[in-house]
């Protein structure tokens, strides 16, 4: 009881909380953690307004050599559905978001060893020439060219940057656990390198958001630790603008097995506002969720609908196929008593 | 941590009442339903939810029989009734029943769930056919058939009383009746929506006969479409006022409406915020009712395992053909597994029940 009323006058006061009070979160019911966690993004975010983004995802390649077992998405090389998106078909896809009033284009593919590092840099003037802001490339797609270019981290960013990136978005993080990872995902970054084209990226100026899946072969307490240790980095760089933790979608995985549900998914969402007292935003995953849990979720700390997309292949191809309109996000948000506001992927409110 | 901070001041007084297990007034449902406080409005339906079961919270091993689409009332928030001869129409056969309920004779169903149109010239005795010849099949289930409407709809085609006709149906295998055809007792909803249906008093009366009969029956709420927060209050209290009398029904499930295909396609349908707070608040002002079901083929699983933690009770069935909702354009499953009934109620924190239509619970379910 004396842990519980020390945790209850913390999050009265809005105090940082220690790891072991991270853990005792669990302890609360989930509509008074609900609660501490909306109290929390009203001392960060006070409007009573959700923002989104207009823009799309575009996956340059489905090829990818790092084989991860909670991925429904990828082909190996070689494989003939593997395909690699050439200057004209992206064009299309820019004309069409152009035509939904887009700001940018979320821009992420699976590490692809055909792929020549102009093929990347061109990819990016080519969207940024377009008009449209560049969110691109997960860590580790940049630690991917790092390695395969034998360029720094600091040299692979400054050159996208040149060619119009503008910031990057959290993908890859999975669990920042290297025992999780060794499990799930051994040929990808570990989460050492993650964090660090994260603090390089930074440190150069760019903002960046950081995801958490969850719902796999982690633990409670790995999750805490993926969460201490963005809040560690963020605390050096101030570089995080948001965080958006979504659930592992087993369908067509290796790894398989039945999907977290909703109160799991919401508890995730309400600790993280509460532990993450360093980054200003809160992302709802209505991909995974379906409109009405991530409604329900501007109550459990999230201040932020996420994306149109126009399209979403990754999480589609474990058969969870989610769709919502611009319209749709808009009366979701107003219907839940908030007014929708539609920001860039720099969080800028347009 | 004792109590979840309240952001609307006006809970707090409610808070007192239901920590003292008082009744609830109009007022104060409407104060609930208008709060915007959605978490708040939760916790306090929990406490009564933990006061009356603890962290059970039940599910039902069924099969879902919809026999007819074919109906006379023509309410414009159905998908699933049609006129007779019109396309879609359809009327199983009792050859065709009977093959449903034989082709799942190996699974442990213990009720099985009967409601279809108010069938214009259909005997009476296909329905006493119907339920003889279910039981000689499975003689153990228990047949929760007929709304209210159809009751009251066959008593008056065949003639005879409304409590002769529920006698007859008994002895034919009834074992009690589904809480659906009550929608909004608004007559201004009514008058719009389903004038040709049967009455609230007549609804009420159907119950309350069922309940002094022996038989339970539940009751339903269809929300999300016209009817006012006043109106959804007062349906409420005149639920509770009939229960007080007679005392039979056994639980309450709000349904949410489900616009598309139906002549209100042009409506949103209930949110999400919308979905718990009329379950929440049903618990509150429904003091007299055992259980508040939330049915998952309407609200999806995740926000039946969500409403959990918003007063509810109980989830309903394994459901594995269900033909009204999925009409109206449902994107849920047509059937969860026991195994993930359990899951999903786990995971919300609560102890999985199985139960029979009755609230007993099924021993052998657990293994």
């Amino acid at each position: 009881m004396g842990n519980t009323t020390s945790l209850a006058a913390k999050l009265a006061e809005g105090t940082r909380l220690s790891l072991k009070e991270a853990q005792g979160l669990w302890d609360l019911d989930l509509l008074t953690l609900g609660q501490e966690a909306d109290l929390a993004r009203r001392r960060l975010n006070p409007e009573n307004r959700v923002t989104y983004v207009v823009d799309r995802n575009i996956n340059y390649t489905n090829i990818c050599t790092s084989g991860c077992r909670f991925c429904a998405y990828f082909r190996e090389p070689g494989s003939p559905e593997g395909f690699v998106l050439n200057e004209i078909e992206l064009a299309q896809k820019l004309d069409e978001l152009k035509a939904h009033g887009g700001s940018g284009v979320l821009l992420q593919g699976g590490l692809n060893p055909d792929l020549s590092f102009t093929y990347y840099v061109d990819l990016v003037r080519q969207i940024k020439d377009s008009g449209l802001g560049v969110h691109g490339f997960s860590p580790s797609e940049i630690a991917f060219m790092s390695r395969r270019f034998e360029l720094p981290l600091t040299d692979v960013l400054a050159r996208l940057i040149e060619a119009g990136l503008s910031s990057i978005p959290g993908g890859g993080a999975e669990i920042l656990a290297d025992r999780v990872r060794g499990q799930i995902s051994p040929r990808k970054c570990n989460s050492g390198e993650w964090l660090e084209v994260m603090a390089a990226a930074h440190e150069m100026g760019l903002k960046t958001s950081a995801t958490m899946m969850f719902g796999h072969l982690e633990t409670r307490a790995e999750r805490v630790e993926h969460l201490f240790k963005i809040r560690d980095l963020q605390d050096r760089t101030g570089g995080f603008i948001s965080f958006i933790p979504w659930t592992f979608q087993p369908g067509g995985t290796v790894l398989g097995g039945e999907p977290l549900g909703a109160v799991e998914y919401l508890r995730i969402l309400a600790v993280s506002r509460l532990v993450l007292d360093n980054v200003p935003h809160l992302q709802v995953s209505w991909v995974t969720q379906g409109p009405k849990i991530a409604q329900v979720a501007l109550k459990f700390g999230a201040d932020d609908f996420g994306s149109t997309m126009l399209e979403e292949n990754v999480v589609a191809a474990t058969g969870v196929g989610f769709r919502l309109s611009r319209e749709e996000i808009e009366t979701l948000v107003r219907r839940a008593g908030y007014e929708p506001r539609v920001r860039d992927h720099r969080y800028n409110l347009l | 941590m004792a109590s979840l901070r309240f952001t609307d001041q006006t809970l707090l007084p409610i808070h007192e009442k239901v920590l003292k297990g008082q009744r609830l007034g109009a007022e104060e449902g409407l104060a609930l339903f208008k709060s915007k406080d959605l978490l708040g409005v939760g916790f306090l339906a929990n406490i009564v939810r933990e006061r009356l079961h603890g962290r059970r919270a039940y599910y039902i091993y069924n099969q879902h029989l919809n026999y007819s689409n074919i109906c006379v009332n023509g309410c414009k928030f159905c998908a699933f009734g049609r006129k007779a001869g019109e396309d879609g129409a359809y009327q199983m056969t009792l050859e065709e029943i009977f093959a449903k309920i034989e082709a799942r004779l190996h699974e442990p169903i213990t009720e099985i769930h009967i409601v279809g149109g108010c069938h214009p010239d259909l005997p009476f005795s296909f329905y006493l056919e119907m339920l003889k010849g279910i039981k000689a099949l499975r003689p153990e289930v228990h047949l929760q058939a007929f709304t209210a409407v159809e009751i009251a709809h066959l008593a008056e085609l065949n003639g005879t009383s409304v409590p002769d006709t529920l006698k007859a149906l008994r002895d034919a295998g009834l074992g009690s009746l589904p809480g659906g055809g009550a929608e909004v007792f608004s007559p201004r909803v009514r008058q719009d929506l389903c004038p040709q249906k049967l009455s609230p008093e007549g609804w009420l009366s159907v119950a309350q006969t069922a309940h002094r009969l022996g038989m339970n029956t539940n009751a339903t709420m269809l929300y999300g479409h016209m009817e006012s927060l006043e109106e959804r209050v007062d349906h409420l209290l005149q639920l509770r006022a009939a229960q007080d009398e007679t005392g039979g029904f056994l639980s309450f499930i709000p349904l949410a409406f489900h616009p598309q295909n139906t002549a209100l396609d042009h409506l949103q349908g209930p949110s999400a915020f919308d979905d718990l707070k009329t379950l929440a608040v049903s618990r509150l002002l429904l003091d007299n009712f055992p259980h508040i079901k939330a049915f998952w083929v309407m609200l999806g699983p995740k926000m039946a395992q969500l409403s959990l933690c918003f007063g509810v009770d109980d989830v309903d069935g394994t459901v594995m053909e269900e033909r009204i909702t999925h009409m109206a354009g449902a994107q849920t499953p047509q059937g969860l597994t026991r195994s993930q009934l359990r899951a999903l109620i786990q995971e919300a924190g609560c102890e999985p029940v199985e139960r029979d239509t009755l609230y007993r619970e099924v021993a052998e379910a657990a293994a």
